[in-house]
């Protein structure tokens, strides 16, 4: 049986605060001059560092460099990808402003990997629309600098940078099973060899012993709420309207709780040891996922005493 | 100082792309198993646990907690975790040690690099506001640092691809290895560039997998081998993260680390080098004149994110137990074109 695995895409936009070194570096940067920051050595460094990479004090000196400079090293990219300064083949370079004494990594727009050398001279080109980020420079292209219209305005203390990283995520082989058990409507956990505990989901190993569960167990679709919590606060996404009840629900024959929703009654009459049954999502809408029971309701049985699921808090 | 010796270690194998999950479980129980196996212990018998994985290559938050289930973690275990090469958590587990609190540590490291585009998910331990965002992946750093040497004059295309032949029929005899095999030079030198001036065979593959290491002080691992690899010396330091400000052709954290450790002379040593120029870089830098080099056949025929470094140290130390070597050097790395290196000092005494 192959694993279950689906695309599962990660995306955030990072809005981080600059500080007045890199904040300095940006703002120069959305008005077309580049400023390094000189350090203990002498050296100067673009783009900026806080502090001297050798002493380790607090750097102030700034020195405006120029928007030209040399290659230093270079690699070509065949193949752009997503986010990359260009989306045609072009060179990754660093780069040595004039007046500086550190490289700036940057793309180069060539048209090809013949086109480009270490020692070879480049100058920024600029971006049409700049906002104060490192995308101001929309890359670099062979020639010396010419002169530019400074622009100006609010000093720019925040940059927004997104991430986007696509990943495949597998499910184990207990999980698919598991899965797979859903969309005919079935709840299948696992016994563990070591403990005989029984485990829904399954796990690709029981977490007191270290083994894989393997033993298959259909459970029921109705059990005890061990434990639960009345939502009362709104989030981004939320899909009822609160106060609902998220609880621990112990199907019976198993050993461990899975989280869901209490619904069919007053969120105020929930409570510990209540007996509740699945309600599931009309059977053309089953998928490979727990999201086929919509919820749990009272399954109108006297309460379980304590004594039956003390062990699964 | 207490005695701390390497006295047990398992890799899991080397592989392009595993069926299990990011957070490593599958490919961690065989390889727990094995290790404790083989040393006759139980899992009650560690003091300390502590891994090395990264949530990035994972795609997930908090996988190396999922991890734990593979330990079995009841009743309660001392852990700990680092979000850097498993070679790092050999180091927390060493301190460990070193405090008396502890006797016998497991390290282990995992990570199924294959479950995203590595040499882009590799682009998150770069500068977050100057670099990150213009997304420059990992071989295209390794290229631009490549290039600087080759310009130099520091090292060739032709040595480059002599690191490739050696390390391939090193790895024939490694049965755990992703790449193996005889290539001549002359071959590899007609195959295109990756990212110029990079080829195929000058980058390490992309890897699933994961490594255990056990280490034990003084008379414990004298009573858990028979010639255990004794901790000499283990130190790791840091460049600059800025890529533009640093010589990117020689590692003075590399230096500076096995200085620290009491680097002097080895019969072998273990390079943690995913690139060809890398080793060449390592080897210079270590003045490494006369040593065996990573006779595993290193990182380029097999380089699983998170435990080549520390596959390094079980590498090393098991020239040491076999008998095969006196004295061995263990290097690791982490970030961007070798900016942090550990280096780890074993001997074996008769
Ligand atoms: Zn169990």
């Amino acid at each position: 049986m192959t694993s279950l695995s689906a695309p599962l895409n990660v995306e955030f936009d990072y809005t981080r605060s600059l500080g007045p070194v890199l904040g300095r570096f940006m703002t120069g940067l959305r008005d077309r001059r580049i400023e390094g920051v000189r350090g203990d050595d002498g050296r100067v460094h673009v783009p900026p560092v806080e502090y001297d990479p050798v002493t380790a004090r607090k750097l102030t000196e700034w020195v405006e460099v120029a928007a030209a400079g040399t290659v230093r090293s270079w690699t070509w990219v065949s193949e752009p990808d997503d986010g990359q300064p260009l989306t045609r083949p072009f060179a990754w370079a660093l780069i040595q402003l004039d007046g500086a004494d550190t490289s700036i990594l940057h793309a180069v727009d060539v048209p090809s990997s013949d086109d480009i050398h270490t020692g070879m001279r480049v100058r920024v080109r600029w971006a049409t629309d700049p906002v104060g980020s490192i995308h101001d420079i929309a890359c670099f292209e062979p020639g010396e600098a010419v002169e530019t219209q400074a622009g100006q305005g609010e000093a720019v203390t925040m940059v927004t940078t997104p991430v986007r990283l696509a990943y495949t995520h597998t499910a184990s082989a207990e999980e698919t099973r598991y899965l797979n058990g859903l969309q005919e409507g079935r709840l299948l956990g696992q016994r563990c060899p070591a403990c005989q505990k029984v485990y829904i989901p399954p796990r690709g190993a029981c977490p007191t012993d270290g083994v894989p569960t393997v033993d298959e167990v259909e459970l029921p679709d109705h059990g005890t709420v061990t434990t639960f919590c009345i939502v009362n606060v709104p989030f981004l996404g939320q899909r009822i309207a609160p106060p609902y009840v998220a609880a621990y629900v112990l199907l019976d024959g198993a050993d461990i709780a899975f989280q869901h929703l209490i619904l069919g009654c007053d969120a105020s009459s929930v409570r510990m040891g209540m007996r509740v049954k699945a309600v599931w999502r009309p059977r053309a809408e089953w998928q490979q996922s727990l999201a086929n029971i919509d919820h749990f309701e009272p399954s109108g049985e006297a309460d379980a005493p304590f004594e039956t699921y003390s062990q699964h808090l | 100082m207490r005695d701390v010796a390497v006295v047990g270690f398992a890799q899991a194998p080397a592989v392009r792309e595993t069926h299990g999950t990011t957070n490593g479980v599958e490919m961690l129980v065989p390889v727990f198993h094995e290790v404790l196996g083989g040393l006759g212990l139980a899992k009650s018998d560690i003091d300390f646990w502590c891994s090395g994985s990264s949530d990035y290559v994972a795609g997930r938050a908090f996988s190396f907690i999922a991890a734990v289930d593979a330990i079995g973690a009841f009743p309660p275990i001392n852990e700990s975790h680092v979000e850097a090469d498993a070679a790092w958590a050999c180091y927390e587990a060493w301190v460990k040690i070193q405090t008396g609190e502890v006797d016998v540590a497991l390290v282990y490291g995992f990570g199924k690099s294959s479950a995203g585009k590595l040499r882009r998910v590799m682009t998150m331990q770069l500068d977050p506001y100057t670099v990150a965002p213009l997304w420059p992946d990992s071989v295209s750093v390794a290229g631009l640092q490549a290039r600087a040497g080759l310009d130099q004059g520091i090292w060739t295309e032709q040595q480059m691809a002599e690191v490739a032949v050696r390390s391939r029929a090193d790895a024939k005899s490694n049965p755990l290895a992703q790449v193996k095999g005889d290539v001549t030079v002359d071959d590899l030198l007609t195959r295109p560039y990756l990212a110029d001036p990079l080829r195929k065979h000058d980058c390490a593959p992309v890897t699933d997998g994961a490594a255990a290491l056990v280490l034990a002080a003084e008379d414990r691992a004298r009573e858990l081998a028979e010639r255990p690899a004794w901790i000499t010396g283990i130190a790791h330091r840091v460049d600059s993260a800025n890529l533009g400000g640093r010589d990117l052709t020689t590692s003075p954290s590399t230096v500076a680390a096995a200085r620290d450790a009491g680097f002097d002379k080895v019969d072998v040593a273990e390079l943690h080098a995913p690139f060809t120029h890398q080793e060449l870089l390592l080897r210079n830098a270590l003045g490494l004149n006369g040593s065996r080099i990573n006779p595993s056949g290193g990182a380029l025929c097999g380089n699983p994110m998170f435990s080549a470094g520390l596959i390094r140290i079980g590498e090393a130390a098991r020239q040491i137990s076999g008998g095969h070597a006196d004295r061995a050097l263990a290097h690791a790395t982490s970030g961007p074109a070798l900016q942090h290196n550990l280096v780890c000092l074993m001997e074996g005494r008769d």
